[in-house]
């Protein structure tokens, strides 16, 4: 819709003729295959090391009986509930000692470890599924020569498909769609890094457009509100087209892991 | 016989001594190997705990005891005490606010939430057509809700239902109540298309809770005469009690954690504010009470979803320990009829008791 259409209050839903030149503005401002590219890098690298570390533990939880098993569930649980705010200001300075504020490591060292964004829930997901691997075929593994990492490695994670697509899927649209937490560590709040994602572009689009309007030779109008909803849908697409190809997957994940367990 | 009664005692002697050697190597070596291998499973999350949630913990709590500033020299501690607790909640102008909006609010639609994801759950669980579409329009809200996003749809004016005049909705309420709590229910209609897509992860673990439910109780309850009403309060509740616990849980964790939530944001915000008496401090001491706030909340939904047991299992309780006291007493009485039987014999034996039984004239 161009401004002319939307300033028109004839028009109400159909628009007078075919226009992208929204589309093609929010995405210059928006630095559209810039932010994409890195939204899949921080959505993608903390996944992966979510799906390993949640996985380890997991694993762990089902399967061996040691002390203090107990306190790690319900340290486990405290941390779900506990709210990050609690810890985010310690955890700002420990980056910041540590030199890597505003670097993509601020979130692949929690998520390495299991304690990245919504890890507990991971670790509970993959704790219920291994626990309904029959603990014979583990046995059996075992009588066969393999040890404690290889009967894990060789046994457990193949059958454990369903629950890593479910981690993965969840993990991924989780840390994509966070922006809080990655404007605080990744993106940078007193001074900004390259580190982007879309979904900052989109909180600060209103600053970025004017920006890119005033520089830009094109014909740039000032902002509307098609060029901030054409914004907004650019923002949502990726996903959208993730989700419409992976949809059953979403889906039947939560009732094929037993998200729910009891 | 003596030999016999020796045996038995070496038997005893041996027995004792094995027991004891059992309980010298209480844990088994097989065992112990095992829990090791479990730490060694569990090592990077102890690792991670340690670093990312134990250590932050206790520095957030110190840091909620001081006063922080930022110096090219450092950090400066100046050791308040509860004062940066005080003055946030008497002389900050937003948080205290903020702090009841956010308890009244998340009251509110907890239970809206919760009640919504499962009415549309049960619709679901219906053999419609297009289950299957259904299904990934009410998830798709899980996957593209997140906080920019949502402002800015809402200030499109596509959080709120357009066919519903919230205007004089609001203004009724506002008629009746207290405006401390008309508020936060004229907002809740505002916002009504924003609370119902918050409920897409509830949804799917009210439908796998209800697909687990069999479908024969439903069967014998028809057959006994039960209608569909009373099918959903005898049957399917009991049935869903652990699911609608879970889903509260999430509800407030995903309501606290939301990047609409006002109140993240005033944390961060004082968090790089520049003023004298805000900063690292200052804010850390409000994410303590906000933190606190959320636990009592949870706790909160948690007792009053997990305290009352079913009407059934009362009455198989009942009934286990009348069937209990019933043998006891059996056995009670039993014993006294031996014990009984056994003096009465003791004194015949003495002669004392010329029993009618040993009469044959006698009765």
């Amino acid at each position: 819709m161009s401004l002319d259409d939307l300033l028109d209050s004839s028009i109400k839903w159909l628009p007078s003729s075919f226009n992208i030149s929204n589309y093609t503005q929010a995405a210059q401002s928006m630095d559209f295959f810039q932010s994409l590219w890195k939204s899949i890098v921080i959505a993608g690298v903390p996944t992966l090391l979510n799906l390993v570390s949640c996985a380890l533990a997991g694993y762990g939880l089902a399967r061996f009986d040691f002390k203090g098993k107990m306190v790690v569930m319900g340290v486990i649980l405290l941390n779900f509930v506990l709210p990050s705010q609690v810890t985010m200001i310690p955890t700002y300075v420990l980056y910041s000692n540590m030199g890597i504020l505003n670097s993509l490591w601020t979130f692949i060292l929690p998520s390495a470890l299991g304690m990245g964004i919504n890890s507990p829930i991971f670790i509970l997901i993959f704790m219920q599924f291994f626990r309904q691997i029959p603990k014979v075929l583990i046995e059996a593994a075992k009588i066969d020569g393999a040890g404690h990492f290889k009967s894990f490695v060789r046994v457990a994670l193949p059958s454990a498909k369903p629950a890593f697509i479910t981690v993965s899927l969840f993990s991924f649209v989780w840390y994509w769609n966070e922006s809080y937490l990655t404007e605080l560590y990744v993106h940078g709040v007193m001074t900004t890094s390259s580190w982007t994602t879309l979904v900052i572009q989109l909180d600060n689009f209103a600053d970025n457009y004017s920006s890119y309007a005033s520089t830009a030779v094109s014909g740039a109008t000032s902002l509307n509100e098609s060029i901030s909803m054409a914004g907004t849908m650019l923002s949502i697409l990726p996903l959208l087209l993730l989700y419409l190809v992976l949809q059953r997957h979403f889906v039947e994940s939560i009732d094929r892991t037993g998200i729910t367990g009891e | 016989m003596s030999e016999y009664v020796a045996m038995e005692d070496l038997d005893r002697k041996a027995k004792r001594a094995r027991k004891k050697e059992l309980k010298k190597i209480k844990p088994g070596n097989l065992e112990r190997r095992e829990a090791r291998v479990g730490y060694l499973f569990m090592l990077p999350w102890i690792i991670g705990a340690a670093m990312f949630l134990a250590y932050p913990l206790g520095a957030s709590f110190y840091y909620a005891l001081n006063n922080i500033r930022i110096t090219t020299m450092g950090k400066v501690f100046t050791f308040v005490g509860y004062g940066n607790f005080t003055q946030i909640l008497l002389s900050d102008a937003d948080f205290p606010v903020q702090l009841v909006d956010y308890i009244l609010s998340t009251v509110i639609s907890v239970p809206i939430i919760v009640v919504f994801a499962l009415v549309i759950a049960m619709m679901l669980n219906q053999p419609i057509h297009g289950k299957g579409f259904f299904r990934a329009v009410f998830f798709l809200p899980v996957i593209i809700v997140s906080g920019p996003i949502l402002s800015m749809l809402t200030e499109q004016g596509a959080g709120s239902i357009s066919a519903i005049d919230t205007q004089a909705i609001g203004s009724a309420i506002k008629g009746v109540l207290p405006s401390i709590i008309a508020d936060p229910i004229s907002d809740l209609f505002e916002n009504m298309i924003t609370i119902l897509w918050y409920s897409g992860v509830q949804i799917l673990i009210f439908l796998s809770g209800l697909q687990k439910i069999d479908k024969s109780m439903y069967e014998a309850a028809k057959i006994d005469g039960g209608s569909g009403w009373e099918c959903f309060w005898k049957i399917t509740l009991p049935n869903l009690k652990s699911m609608i616990l879970l889903n509260a849980v999430y509800t407030v964790v995903f309501i606290s954690n939301n990047d609409q939530n006002a109140i993240i944001g005033l944390i961060k915000s004082s968090m790089f504010s520049g003023t004298k008496e805000k900063g690292y401090g200052y804010a850390s001491a409000m994410a303590w009470l906000y933190a606190l706030i959320v636990l009592i909340l949870v706790g909160l939904f948690a007792l009053m979803l997990t305290t009352r047991k079913g009407a059934y299992e009362k009455q198989v309780k009942r009934a286990k320990k009348a069937v209990k006291t019933e043998a006891r007493q059996r056995k009670k009485i039993e014993r006294r009829n031996r014990r009984n039987a056994k003096r009465i014999e003791r004194q015949r034996a003495r002669g004392k008791i010329i029993t009618r039984k040993t009469d044959s004239t006698g009765y």
